[in-house]
């Protein structure tokens, strides 16, 4: 009987990025686990709480918690989303004991994908085929709050025909910040085009990381200036063989 | 009165009353090294040769002497009232003036003289600082208005650093109404984050050590 | 309801030789701190960060207590304490000081306090001659503007610009070469040093069990106006008390390095009242004024106090991607950057400048450089939502609040969001497949889809979401 895992596959991941919840499943299903989708689940309430609406937030976050309800590992590929859960609901539900100890019963269960491949899985090589020259990219939420930092490095050295080569502005932010990037574009558009000019320093064809949210940010500044590097999601370069 | 006004506000927001004994503190973050003297020297050197100072260890109080009247020939200087110096005979050293202890005169020879010469009380070998506390013998403008200051130390004043600094001296305004850390020569670097030494205070920073 | 300065957010994106003098001063202070603070120079440092930010918490947990230890202990070394509520009384008090002593000439250390008060405009406007000595500050009043940056004041100029400005106000052949501008300073500074009636400082920190005032400088102007002048007049928010001389141990290590890279500043002088008897030099009055102008408010919350830890070491500045393209002029009061993003709204309130603290992608890099653990961005994030309370409160923002709200109506409602999401892949499907969109058919091309796309190129939304694929899939599997 093949272990269970619940993907949370986020609403960025959902809607804008299909292919990196599926490369999350394959991955996860090639090492022998069983997927499990929880098909009411929508967001994280993130966009919500970082723009200052909190009760709002709450609402999202509520029914978030009660979805992830059962599931012994929950699989996020999303260093944000993930964060959200383990580092941010807690003040939301500081006034509410029963929620709160709901919660604090659901966060050791909550894992970012990187993360979980090799804390939980233990694995470091996927068997993974990816020809190009990458770089990560460190999302904030990931590397600040999760300690991302040499774990997806790590998993990225054992794939085949994959040359990584550091940016030397890997943890700058790319300026996504949610609502950040609409509210003052001229900045989080200065900020991408920094990091671009970092990425193309290396000479790679590839930048990936961890958070659907920055790759969406670098590939939108990466097209506008008709820049052929591609922008994929971790899972889709282990997935890929 | 303002004073009340402000205290009652503070305790208002930490929700405590006048005359409440306050919460324990820890007793200070306080690690001394162990480090023998040469070793010390040794640091201290580096670390003020690093910020482009001079550190001569000298080798007999003549050496002192010579390597101080080398240093200030043809130069006017004015040397504070510590004790090792005089011992040392560097006060009177030609275009030495020392024991000026009016502060107008001593003000007008510090505004125009070429080099300062004082002891200091402590130094400190990891960042390459000397430590003065004003006093009678002490003044505090003959380490800071000439552009060369020569201080003379004896190689046991040579702490590790501030922890040691701190827990000789707990309380230093129990010895003066200042107590100085100077570490290199004066230096800014305000314009486009260019180095430039020798602002206000000595661009030029000797230390002889006995 | 200041709106956001677009205008001059633009300007100062758009100005290359800004921009450079911006990224490249921040750059070297960032790398000039990383190798100072690294496990090899400092092994200490995080123990030392958070016995620092434990200092601070429990001095401003009982600051009533420490601030009178003070008070006491600068009576009895000859000084005086003057409380002022706010900055009007500070102001007042030196005015009538100077009076007093029928002083005209008053030389400055570099303080951001001063700045939050405006203390020179005041004095010059009672008649006084204020010269601020720190070199980046004297070219900043030179040039009668405010500082770009806590620690740096003139980050934003150029030796071409100090050239300039030189020429112009003190009447000096032009030279672009620091040396000789500084030298310029230094001797027009000299002769005021030397004729001043008052120094006036700030105090980077004040001593609790020894009534002492403790500055870190470089240039020895903190000595001169500490030394030459009768006077004395230290000014300082309540906030800066440590509780004991012995915990600078702890805090001179952290401050230099996090500032400039260096382990300990040139000249600390910790100054302790006025001249004693047989002493030769140093002042003969010394005055602390303990400044409140509005901080007993923030330590009322809980929460945010801790903003009130600030050692103002201007690392924040340095590493935040915000600060680094934006400057210092582009925040609202006279403290810029992360620690001015959460300062300025709890000193002067969320109205002044409501969207500062939406003003930050919360990268996080603030927090982990703070060398008191000061968690800038969770304070961002509750004045985001005071913000919002507060709009909500004059009837703004309405149209942002009701999306939110039908979003988290959307979020809670499965079956909706999901026809959503296939509705909008309609509006937004993709002409060639995995293009993206450079911009919108009008009508959709408003707001926030608007803003995306002025800046980089939109993904078109995927036929199909990533839960209908699973379906299918799963559909599929089970034949």
């Amino acid at each position: 009987m093949s272990q269970r895992v619940a993907l949370f596959v986020t609403c960025i991941v959902d809607q804008l990025f299909p292919e990196v919840g599926l490369a999350t499943a394959e991955v996860l299903e090639r090492l022998g686990y069983q997927v499990d989708f929880p098909e009411d689940q929508t967001c994280c309430g993130q966009p919500a709480f970082n723009t200052g609406y909190r009760k709002e937030a709450r609402e999202v976050a509520c029914r978030c918690i009660e979805i992830l309800r059962g599931a012994e590992y929950i699989v996020v590929p999303s260093g944000s989303c993930t964060s959200m859960i383990t580092h941010h609901y807690e003040e939301l539900f500081a006034k509410d004991p029963s929620r709160l100890e709901e919660l604090h019963g659901l966060l050791p269960r909550v894992w970012e994908f990187s993360r979980f491949l090799l804390e939980v899985a233990k694995v470091e090589d996927l068997g993974a085929r990816y020809d190009g020259i990458v770089t990560f990219h460190d999302s904030c939420h990931g590397l600040r709050e999760l300690k991302i930092k040499d774990g997806p490095r790590r998993l990225l050295s054992h794939v085949r025909g994959l040359t990584l080569r550091e940016m030397d502005l890997a943890e700058e932010c790319c300026g996504f910040g949610g609502t950040f990037s609409v509210k003052f574009p001229g900045i989080s558009g200065a900020m991408s085009r920094n990091k671009i000019d970092s990425i193309l320093r290396t000479g790679a064809d590839t930048v990936t990381g961890v958070d659907a949210s920055c790759l969406l940010q670098l590939r939108g500044a990466l097209s506008r200036a008709g820049l052929p590097i591609k922008t994929l999601h971790l899972a889709q370069i282990l997935a890929s063989q | 009165m303002s004073k009340e006004h402000i205290l009652h506000k503070t305790r208002t927001a930490i929700g405590r009353s006048a005359g409440q004994v306050p919460a324990p503190l820890d007793p200070p973050r306080i690690r001394i090294p162990e480090m023998d003297r040469e070793t010390r020297l040794a640091r201290f050197t580096q670390a003020l040769e690093n910020l482009g100072g001079v550190v001569y260890r000298a080798s007999s109080p003549e050496d002192a002497r010579s390597y101080a009247a080398t240093l200030l020939q043809g130069k006017t200087a004015v040397a504070s009232g510590a004790p090792l110096l005089a011992e040392l005979g560097i006060t009177a050293l030609e275009g030495v003036c020392p024991g000026i202890s009016d502060e107008p005169s001593l003000r007008a020879l510090c505004a125009s003289a070429a080099a300062g010469i004082t002891g200091a009380d402590y130094a400190l070998a990891d960042t390459g600082t000397l430590v003065l506390f004003s006093s009678p013998q002490e003044a505090r403008m003959i380490s800071l208005l000439p552009p060369l200051h020569l201080a003379v130390i004896r190689l046991e004043q040579i702490l590790t650093g501030l922890d040691e600094l701190f827990s000789l001296e707990p309380l230093p305004g129990n010895r003066s109404s200042s107590m100085v850390l100077v570490t290199g020569p004066s230096r800014t670097a305000d314009i486009e984050q260019i180095l430039v030494r020798g602002v206000h205070g000595p661009g030029q920073i000797h230390v002889v050590v006995v | 309801m200041p709106a956001v300065p677009e205008a001059q957010f633009r300007e100062t994106l758009n100005n290359p030789a800004l921009q450079s003098a911006i990224y490249s001063a921040t750059g070297r202070l960032m790398e000039k701190r990383r190798l100072v603070v690294s496990p090899e120079a400092l092994p200490d440092f995080q123990e030392l960060r958070d016995c620092a930010h434990a200092l601070k918490k429990h001095t401003l947990e009982n600051l009533d207590y420490y601030l009178e230890q003070f008070e006491s202990a600068v009576t009895a070394r000859g000084g005086k304490v003057v409380w002022c509520k706010d900055a009007g009384e500070a102001v007042d008090f030196l005015t009538r000081l100077a009076k007093e002593k029928d002083a005209h000439r008053i030389v400055k250390v570099k303080s951001m306090t001063t700045e939050e008060i405006e203390l020179n405009e005041h004095l010059e406007r009672e008649g006084l001659e204020v010269t601020e000595s720190d070199l980046g500050e004297f070219i900043v009043q030179l040039r009668r503007s405010r500082p770009y940056h806590i620690v740096a004041p003139a980050l934003d100029l150029t030796r071409y610009d100090v050239a300039e400005l030189f020429t112009r106000r003190l009447g000096v052949e032009q030279d672009d070469v620091p040396e000789h501008q500084t030298q310029t300073a230094r001797k027009v500074l000299r002769q005021k040093f030397l004729e001043a009636d008052i120094g006036v400082s700030g105090a980077n920190f004040l001593i609790a069990d020894s009534g002492a005032v403790v500055l870190v400088t470089n240039e020895g102007n903190g000595r001169m106006c500490t030394t030459l002048p009768k006077v004395h007049v230290a000014i300082a928010g309540i906030e800066k008390l440590i509780p004991r001389a012995q915990d600078l141990a702890v805090f001179l290590k952290l401050l230099g390095r996090s500032a400039t890279g260096q382990p300990l500043t040139v000249y600390t002088s910790f100054l302790n009242g006025p001249r004693r008897p047989g002493e030769i030099d140093g002042p003969e009055e010394f005055y602390v004024l303990l400044l409140d102008n509005g901080r007993t408010r923030l330590l009322a919350d809980r929460e945010k106090r801790e903003t009130l830890f600030c050692l103002r070491c201007g690392a924040c500045l340095n590493h935040c991607p915000v600060y680094r393209k934006i400057g210092g002029h582009n925040y609202p009061w006279v403290y810029s950057g992360p620690i001015g993003a959460i300062l300025s709204p709890q000193m002067l309130g969320i109205q002044s400048a409501p969207w500062l603290p939406f003003a930050s992608s919360l990268c996080g890099a603030c927090a982990d450089v703070c060398p008191v653990k000061i968690n800038i961005p969770k304070f961002l994030l509750q004045l985001r939502s005071e913000a919002n309370k507060a709009a909500q409160r004059d009837g703004q923002n309405r149209l942002e609040r009701l999306g939110f709200r039908a979003w988290a109506w959307v979020m809670r409602h499965p079956k909706i969001y999901e026809a959503l999401g296939a509705m909008g892949s309609i509006v937004l499907s993709e002409q060639e497949p995995g293009r993206w969109l450079r911009d919108l058919p009008a009508p959709i091309n408003i707001g926030p889809l608007r803003a995306w796309t002025s800046e980089r190129d939109l993904p078109p939304l995927p036929p199909r979401s990533f839960r209908q694929l699973w379906r299918e899939r799963a559909r599929k599997r089970s034949r």
